[in-house]
């Protein structure tokens, strides 16, 4: 018995996203008394840094037919560690690997499982948002080994100290059909998931070419930028930024929001958001109703002139 | 080509989310059901521009009760060929995975499409379930797909990038935005539907693995705080909330 963690790699180093399935898996292990075992796929280095967060051993399967990211072989690779680990509890991030990955596996182990946990389990019950973040649902797994996935920003860090014991695995790896033909990595943008936090505007802001403001806020404050629909569908903002219930589902510390009336749709994908801010011309706008902080006026004044305050409480 | 659409029944996006029986069912009560936007505006609609491009057929696939009829016979009148019901209440993704899969098995499906998830559970299983079930390549969050003969070139989200990947039939991939644009059903595809076929087949023997113990709401906003300047909002944000 022992908690099981899978740990997103990129580009030959731990995702952001890595330390979040890691901080739940440690935490769970400790609090059921077990060892937290993590499993890494592909090449990969500074695998020791995971025992800050109480995984005491790292499986690593430094196998380079496994640097392209590929759903099929992963699951084969955890399932693997499962057995050789008589781990009852898996754990992942959910975020992209997570969401390819949790369900072959647990099709393939036909074990329970719950994506996008926003707490540590209660015995076998997961809490997680649903209906896009308008209620939680409390979620019992009732099969002998679990899978969960912990959503991003969910829980606390909790740093242990200490290094993980790194330790070679093989395992055949099978081979799927799949075939990677080119990867396009937007490394200078910080992904939207991983944010602390998200700058975000709305057709407030009437055209693509007034962007430069919520840039320009994000970059000053280590942020990645997000949009309603509507500025997705019309094109001034590429798709992979559009939030909502049917977009990106984010919950950061900080979103703030420009030029967004708030509609329930964009509401229900960042509601979870710890701090929200709302700057809008409309003081009947429906977010100031979502809004923890509120500025009622013009984006194209109050931007910038964050922006300049910002350098000035940094200076 | 044949195509095989996974459709899921969801609340529509402005309904009252409420609950019943001590907080442990959705209150279904004046709720309007909609095809899942993922399932209907990506995955299918990019499946049938693939058969009007290459041939085939498009089938629907919903595992689900009579009421999800209505549903079904949207996706009908956007123009799917033919539509099957798997007879059952839906427990868990797992058991909705593996009617699905069980169905598969013996159709020969070339393309297994799905939307990304469902509005309702956010699961972002069944798809990947299915995959895993009928041993196929599995292509999640696809942004992308064309066709040429029997091999797919997909584009698919990664971990701070997208990735272009080529994989032969059969597959199962799952849509996001990017795949095609949402079809608005007209009068004469409205008129078709209600004589194209739908079967209801009985489900097969499965087991869930998880159940729902209840659900709560979120607590509300305690209410927000009006400033005037930026100046004001971004010291509170540092020395208030410690945001920044
Ligand atoms: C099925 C379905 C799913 C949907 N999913 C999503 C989703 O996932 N995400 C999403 O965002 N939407 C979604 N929508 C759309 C949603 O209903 C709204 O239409 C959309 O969110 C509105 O976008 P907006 O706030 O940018 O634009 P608008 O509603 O047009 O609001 C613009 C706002 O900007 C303010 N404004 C104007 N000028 C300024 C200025 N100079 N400074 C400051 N403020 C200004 C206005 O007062 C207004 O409040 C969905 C809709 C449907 C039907």
């Amino acid at each position: 018995m022992s908690v099981l963690i899978y740990t997103d790699s990129s580009n030959g180093a731990l995702t952001k996203n890595a330390f979040e399935a890691a901080n739940y898996g440690g935490q769970l292990a400790k609090a059921a008394g077990t060892d937290a075992i993590a499993i890494v796929a592909g090449s990969a280095s500074g695998l020791e840094e995971l025992g800050n967060y109480g995984i005491s051993k790292v499986l690593h399967v430094a196998d380079t037919e496994l640097d392209n990211f590929d759903p099929q072989k992963i699951a084969h690779v955890v399932a693997a560690a499962v057995t050789e680990t008589g781990a009852d509890t898996i754990v992942f991030t959910h975020d992209y690997s997570g969401k390819s990955v949790a369900p072959r596996l647990s099709a393939k182990l036909d074990a329970g499982l719950v994506t996008g946990a926003i707490a540590l389990p209660n015995g076998n019950v997961v809490k997680k948002a649903v209906f896009s973040g308008k209620a939680f649902a409390e979620i019992e797994i009732t099969t002998a080994t679990k899978i969960i996935s912990v959503l991003p920003n969910s829980l606390d860090k909790v740093e242990t100290g200490g290094s993980a014991e790194v330790v070679a695995f093989s395992t055949e790896i099978p081979s799927t059909g799949i075939t990677v033909k080119e990867i396009k990595k937007e490394s200078t943008e910080l992904s939207l998931t991983e944010a602390d936090i998200v700058v975000s505007a709305g057709r407030g802001l009437k055209g693509p070419e007034n962007w430069g403001i919520v840039e320009d806020l994000a970059k000053e404050l280590g942020a990645a930028t997000a949009c309603s629909r509507p500025v997705s569908d019309i094109g001034w903002r590429p798709h992979h930024e559009h939030v909502g219930q049917t977009g990106i589902a984010i919950r950061p510390n900080l979103y703030i929001a420009a030029g967004i009336s708030g509609a329930i749709q964009h509401l229900a994908g960042v509601n979870g958001s710890k701090v929200i801010v709302v700057i809008n011309t409309d003081s009947e706008a429906p977010f100031f109703k979502a809004a923890d902080y509120g500025i009622v006026g013009d984006a194209f004044e109050v931007l910038p002139k964050m922006l300049e305050a910002i350098k000035q409480l940094k200076a | 080509m044949k195509i095989l659409v996974c459709i899921s029944k969801a609340p529509d996006t402005t309904a009252k989310i409420a609950f019943t029986d001590g907080d442990t069912k959705f209150d279904e009560e004046g709720v309007q059901f909609i095809v899942n936007p993922y399932d209907e505006w990506y995955a299918l609609v990019r499946g049938l521009e693939l058969k009007e491009a290459n041939g085939g057929s498009v089938t629907v696939l919903n595992v689900g009760a009579a009421d999800s009829d209505p549903i079904i016979r949207k996706a009908l009148a956007i123009g799917a060929d033919n539509a099957v019901r798997i007879d059952a209440e839906t427990t868990d993704a797992l058991y909705v995975a593996k009617q699905i899969s069980n169905y598969a098995k013996e159709q020969g499906f070339d393309i297994i499409l799905a939307g990304k998830e469902t509005i309702d559970y956010n699961g972002s299983q069944i798809a990947g379930m299915v995959s895993e079930l009928l041993d196929s390549p599995y292509i999640s969050l696809a942004s992308k797909l064309d066709m040429n003969g029997n091999i797919a070139t997909i584009e698919r989200e990664i971990e701070g990038g997208v990735e272009i990947i080529e994989v032969n039939t059969p597959f199962v991939l799952s849509a996001a935005k990017g795949m095609a644009e949402p079809r608005i059903p007209n009068m004469r595809g409205i008129m078709a539907a209600r004589s194209k076929p739908l079967t209801v087949v009985p489900s097969s023997e499965a087991t869930a693995a998880t159940s729902i113990k209840g659900f709560t709401l979120p607590p509300e906003k305690s209410g927000c705080k009006y400033v005037d300047t930026a100046e004001e909002l971004v010291a509170l944000l540092h020395n208030e909330a410690k945001a920044i």
